[in-house]
C-alpha cells in the first residue's frame, strides 16, 4: 500500500513542479527586491519588523493561495479528464488515492516554503549583516505557516471529493477567512446564550482554528513562542486534516465517477 | 499575424500604455482631494484588525509608513494641521501594539506644537498610555511618557511619578532614576530639558526622533545664547548711551571675541532696536528667545 | 473456472436536481466469459457497453448485483491486479512521457522496477512508440495514444484485458495492427474483452459475442455457428455483363456497373456460377461471404430487420 500511496504522492509533486507552479518563488523574489527602496524610508528597528512581517506573510499568502488552487481541483480535475480511470482500474484503493494526492501536495508546498525561507534568510542577512539567536525564532514561525498548509490542502481536497472547482475554492476560501477568527467565535458562543451558543460553539470547533498559527507579528517582535503552544498547534493540526482526509476517502469511495 | 500587422499592433499597445500614463496623472490631478477617510481607508482600528486576517503586524507596517509619509509631507508643506496624525497612529497600533517605535514617535509628534507636530497632547499622553498598556516592560516608553508630560504639559509631578515607575522595570536605564529626582529638585531648569533631550538622543533608534532631539538641543542652546547676547548688548548701551551699530562695534570694543553663531553657523541677527533675533526662525521652532516680535 | 462472471449488474441513475428522474443505464445483466476466449460485446451507442465495463472496473457502483473476476468478487483487489484496461478515449496526464506513465502505471500495479525497465521499453516497441518514449504525452495524436493506451493495459501482464472502443479514433493501419495485437495478445493465452460497434471487427476476432441495446442483453452466441447458420450467401465479381442474364437465371441477384457484374447467390449454387464464368473465360475478380452474417444476427437481436443490400 504504502509504495502506491508514495507512487501517486510522487506523480502528484512532479505534476506541480511541471505545471511550473514553482514560478511563484520568482514572483515571491521581486517582492523582497522590490522592498528593498522601502527599507530605506524607515528607521533600522523597524526594517527588521518589516522585513520578517513582509516575508512571512507572503509565504503564508502565496501558499495558501497555491494550496487552495492546487487542492481543489486534485480530485476533481482528474475525474473531469477521466485521466482517473485507468489509475482507478488498478488495484488502487480510492483512500489510498486520496492520501497519495494529499502528500504530494503537502511535500509541493513543504519544497515550496523552504525555498522561500531560504531566500528570506538571505534577505535578512543582507539587510541587517547580522543573523542571529533571535532570527531562529522566526523557524517557528514558518512551521505554524506549513501546518496551516497541511490543514487547508486538507480542506481544499474534501471539497474537491465531491463538489466542482468553483465552489471547492469558495468554500476553502470562506473557511479560511472563518478560521482565522475561530477563537473569536467561540469567545461569541461563550457570551450568548440559547441554541445561537450551540450552534455558534459547534461551528467554531469545526472551522479549523488558523488564528492560533499565525505568530508572525510576535516573531517579528522577538516574542517567545512557548513549546506547548508548538506540541498542541502540531497535534491539533495532524488530528484536523487527518480527520478531514477521511471524510475525503469516504466520500470519494462512493463516489461513481461519469 | 504577419509580421507588419504584429508591428502595428505593438505600436498602437505601447503608445497607448504610454499615453495613459499621462492621462492617468491628469486625472489625479483633477479629481478632488482625498479626505480624511481616504487616507485611512479603514476609519476603525477594530474593523481594521479583522479584516487583516493575520497578517496585521504587516498592515501595521504599512500604515506605519504611511504615517511617517503623511507627516513629512504636510511637514514640508509647513501645515499646521495634522488631524489624520492621531487617528492613523491608533490604528497602526491597534494593529500592532508592539510596534514600540509608533508609540514613541506617535506621541512625541502629537505633542509638538504645530507647525513642528499636531500640538495635541491629550492624544499624545492617551497614544503613550496605550503603549504602556501593551508593552509594559519597555522602559523607554515611560522615559517618553515622563518626557511629554515635562515638556508639553509642564506636570512635573507627574513626569516624576513617570520616571520613577519606568525605573522599576527590568533593565531600566539609570536615567530613569535620575530624571525623576531632576523633576522634583530641578524641572524648570535648562539643565533639566538638556538632559533630557540629550538622553533622548542617546537612547533612541529613530532618526526622526534624533533629529529632534538634535533640532531642540540646538533650541536650548539659542534659548541660552540670546539672553547673554541680549546682556552684552544692554551693556554696551549703558557704557556709550546707544545700540550698537553691528556685532562688529561689540567686537571691536571688546563686549565679544567674534560675530556669534547660532548652532546652523549663521550669524544672528542685531536689530536697529537692539534686539538679538535668530537669522532663520522657522528652523527653529522651539526656541523662546530670539524670535522676531 | 471463468474468466468474467456477471450476475445480475444493474445500473439506475438519479437524473436532475429537483425533480429526480429514474435513467435506466443498465437492466439486469446475465453474462459469462471464457478464459482464454476473445468475446465481443456489441451494441449501438448508448447500449450500455461502457457503463458494465465501467461496473467491472469499479469506477462506478452498480445498484443491484454482483459480478466475480477468476473466481473472485470484482472489487478484489487481487482481482483487479490480473486485469487490463482501456478505456475508449483515454486521457492520461499529458505533463508525463510515456516512459514515466508506463513506469508509474506499473508501479501502481505492482510491477517491480526491475521488471518495469525491463518490459517498458519492449513494451514501447511493440506498439509502435519507440521513437517517442520521451515526448510529452501532450503532442500525442489520438492513433498514438491509443497505442499508450494499449501499452498500459497490458503492461504487468494480466490474464484479462478490457478494451472499450479499442479502433475509436484509428486510421486502417493502426486498426489492423490493434486486431493484430488483440490476436496476438489471444496467442499468448490471454482472455480479451472487448466492446465495439464494428461488426466486421468483431466477426474477425471473437469467438463469442454478446448483443446490448438499451441497457438490456438481446442475446449472445458463439460467432462461428451464428456465421454457419446464417443463410451463408456467396458474393462473386467477375467482369463480363453479358454472363449477367445467365446469373439471374440461376437465382442469382445481379449488379452490374460497366462491365463489372457483382451477382449474390445462394452457396448452393455457387459452383454453377464459376462454372458459367469458367466456360465463358470471364475474368474472375473476386468470391466472398455475402455481407455480414453476423450483422444479420445482431440487427434480428436488436429487433429490426437487416438492411437490403
Amino acid at each position: 500500500m504504502t509504495h502506491r500511496i508514495r507512487a501517486i504522492a510522487f506523480n502528484m509533486f512532479r505534476e506541480a513542479v511541471r505545471d511550473r507552479i514553482l514560478y511563484n518563488l520568482v514572483f515571491f523574489a521581486l517582492l523582497l527586491v522590490a522592498t528593498a527602496p522601502l527599507l530605506g524610508q524607515i528607521s533600522a528597528g523597524v526594517q527588521r519588523v518589516l522585513l520578517i512581517n513582509l516575508s512571512l506573510s507572503a509565504i503564508s499568502i502565496f501558499g495558501t493561495v497555491i494550496s487552495i488552487f492546487l487542492g481543489i481541483s486534485l480530485v476533481s480535475k482528474e475525474i473531469e479528464r477521466r485521466t482517473l480511470y485507468p489509475v482507478l482500474a488498478r488495484p488502487v484503493g480510492r483512500g489510498e488515492f486520496i492520501a497519495g494526492k494529499y502528500l504530494g501536495l503537502a511535500g509541493t508546498l513543504l519544497t515550496n516554503t523552504l525555498a522561500m525561507a531560504v531566500g528570506f534568510y538571505v534577505t535578512l542577512w543582507a539587510v541587517m549583516r547580522h543573523v542571529g539567536r533571535a532570527d531562529a525564532n522566526i523557524l517557528i514561525a514558518i512551521y505554524f505557516i506549513l501546518l496551516q498548509f497541511l490543514v487547508i490542502i486538507a480542506l481544499s481536497l474534501f471539497f474537491s471529493s465531491f463538489s466542482s472547482p468553483v465552489l471547492s475554492a469558495l468554500f476553502a476560501l470562506c473557511l479560511f477567512v472563518a478560521g482565522n477568527f475561530a477563537e473569536d467565535l467561540r469567545v461569541f458562543a461563550h457570551s450568548v446564550h440559547g441554541p445561537q451558543s450551540w450552534l455558534a460553539l459547534a461551528a467554531s470547533y469545526i472551522i479549523p482554528n488558523l488564528a492560533s498559527l499565525n505568530v508572525i507579528t510576535r516573531v517579528a517582535h522577538d516574542q517567545s513562542i512557548s513549546a506547548a503552544l508548538v506540541g498542541y498547534n502540531t497535534l491539533y493540526c495532524v488530528l484536523y486534516s487527518v480527520t478531514t482526509l477521511c471524510g475525503a476517502a469516504l466520500i470519494f469511495s462512493r463516489r461513481n465517477l461519469k | 499575424m504577419s509580421r507588419c500587422s504584429t508591428m502595428v499592433v505593438a505600436c498602437l499597445l505601447s503608445s497607448c500604455l504610454i499615453a495613459s500614463f499621462f492621462v492617468a496623472a491628469k486625472v489625479e490631478a483633477v479629481s478632488p482631494t482625498s479626505s480624511m477617510e481616504d487616507v485611512l481607508f479603514i476609519s476603525s482600528p477594530e474593523f481594521a484588525k479583522r479584516v487583516s486576517l493575520g497578517y496585521s503586524g504587516l498592515l501595521a507596517d504599512i500604515y506605519w509608513m504611511r504615517v511617517v509619509q503623511y507627516f513629512g509631507n504636510k511637514h514640508l508643506k509647513d501645515s499646521m494641521q495634522y488631524k489624520s496624525l492621531a487617528p492613523l497612529l491608533d490604528i497602526t497600533t491597534t494593529l500592532d501594539p508592539n510596534l514600540v517605535v509608533a508609540y514613541e514617535w506617535g506621541s512625541t509628534f502629537l505633542d509638538q506644537p504645530p507647525p513642528a507636530g499636531a500640538g495635541d497632547d491629550a492624544a499624545a499622553i492617551d497614544l503613550i498610555r496605550k503603549g504602556i498598556r501593551n508593552n509594559p516592560n519597555n522602559w523607554y516608553l515611560y522615559f517618553t511618557m515622563g518626557f511629554i508630560q515635562y515638556t508639553g504639559q509642564h506636570d512635573y509631578l507627574a513626569a516624576a511619578r513617570s520616571f520613577e515607575g519606568g525605573s522599576h522595570v527590568p533593565n531600566a536605564n539609570p536615567v530613569l532614576k535620575r530624571m525623576a529626582a531632576r523633576m522634583l529638585t530641578d524641572a524648570g531648569s535648562p539643565e533639566t530639558a538638556r538632559s533630557m533631550w540629550e538622553s533622548i538622543y542617546e537612547e533612541s533608534d529613530d532618526q526622526d526622533l534624533k533629529k529632534n532631539a538634535e533640532l531642540h538641543l540646538a533650541c536650548l542652546v539659542i534659548d541660552d545664547e540670546v539672553p547673554k547676547l541680549q546682556q552684552v548688548v544692554s551693556e554696551f548701551q549703558k557704557r556709550f548711551g546707544r545700540m550698537p551699530d553691528s556685532w562688529r562695534e561689540l567686537v571691536s570694543v571688546g563686549a565679544l571675541r567674534g560675530i556669534p553663531l547660532d548652532p546652523e553657523g549663521n550669524p544672528y541677527i542685531l536689530s536697529s532696536s537692539g534686539r538679538v533675533v535668530v537669522s532663520n526662525p522657522k528652523r527653529f521652532p522651539f526656541i523662546h528667545e530670539g524670535k522676531p516680535s | 473456472m471463468l474468466a468474467v462472471e456477471i450476475l445480475g449488474f444493474e445500473k439506475t441513475y438519479t437524473v436532475g436536481f429537483w425533480r429526480k428522474t429514474k435513467k435506466i443505464g443498465l437492466k439486469s445483466l446475465h453474462l459469462e466469459v471464457n478464459q482464454g476466449e476473445v468475446f465481443g460485446f456489441l451494441g449501438p451507442n448508448g447500449a450500455g457497453k461502457t457503463t458494465t465495463l465501467k461496473l467491472l472496473m469499479g469506477l462506478v457502483f452498480p445498484t443491484a448485483g454482483t459480478a466475480r473476476i477468476l473466481g473472485r468478487d470484482w472489487r478484489d483487489p487481487w482481482a483487479r491486479s490480473r486485469i487490463g484496461f482501456l478505456p475508449e478515449q483515454p486521457y492520461f496526464y499529458d505533463y508525463l512521457t510515456p516512459f514515466e506513465l508506463l513506469d508509474y502505471y506499473g508501479s501502481l500495479s505492482g510491477v517491480s522496477p526491475a521488471d518495469r525497465r525491463l518490459r517498458i521499453p519492449r513494451l514501447l516497441e511493440r506498439v509502435g512508440l519507440a521513437d517517442q518514449g520521451w515526448v510529452q504525452l501532450r503532442k500525442f495524436s489520438k492513433g498514438m495514444l491509443q497505442r499508450v493506451g494499449i501499452a498500459q493495459a497490458v503492461l504487468h501482464d494480466p490474464d484479462i484485458v478490457f478494451l472499450d472502443e479499442p479502433m475509436s479514433g484509428l486510421d486502417p493501419i493502426g486498426r489492423r495492427e490493434m486486431r493484430d495485437f488483440i490476436q496476438a495478445l489471444n496467442k499468448e493465452g490471454k482472455t480479451v474483452f472487448f466492446s465495439t460497434h464494428i461488426l466486421s471487427d468483431a466477426e474477425a476476432l471473437c469467438h463469442r459475442v454478446a448483443v446490448l441495446s438499451q441497457g438490456e442483453l438481446r442475446g449472445t452466441g458463439v460467432v462461428a455457428e451464428l456465421v454457419a447458420s446464417s443463410r451463408g450467401r456467396m458474393e462473386v465479381i467477375w467482369q463480363g455483363a453479358s454472363l449477367a442474364e445467365a446469373a439471374k437465371r440461376l437465382g442469382a441477384e445481379c449488379h452490374t456497373a460497366g462491365d463489372t457484374v457483382r451477382a449474390v447467390v445462394d452457396e448452393c449454387r455457387l459452383e454453377e456460377i464459376l462454372a458459367i464464368v469458367r466456360a465463358q473465360h470471364a475474368r474472375l475478380i473476386s468470391v466472398n461471404p455475402a455481407g455480414g452474417s453476423l450483422e444479420e444476427y445482431f440487427f434480428q437481436k436488436l429487433g429490426r430487420s437487416s438492411e437490403p443490400e
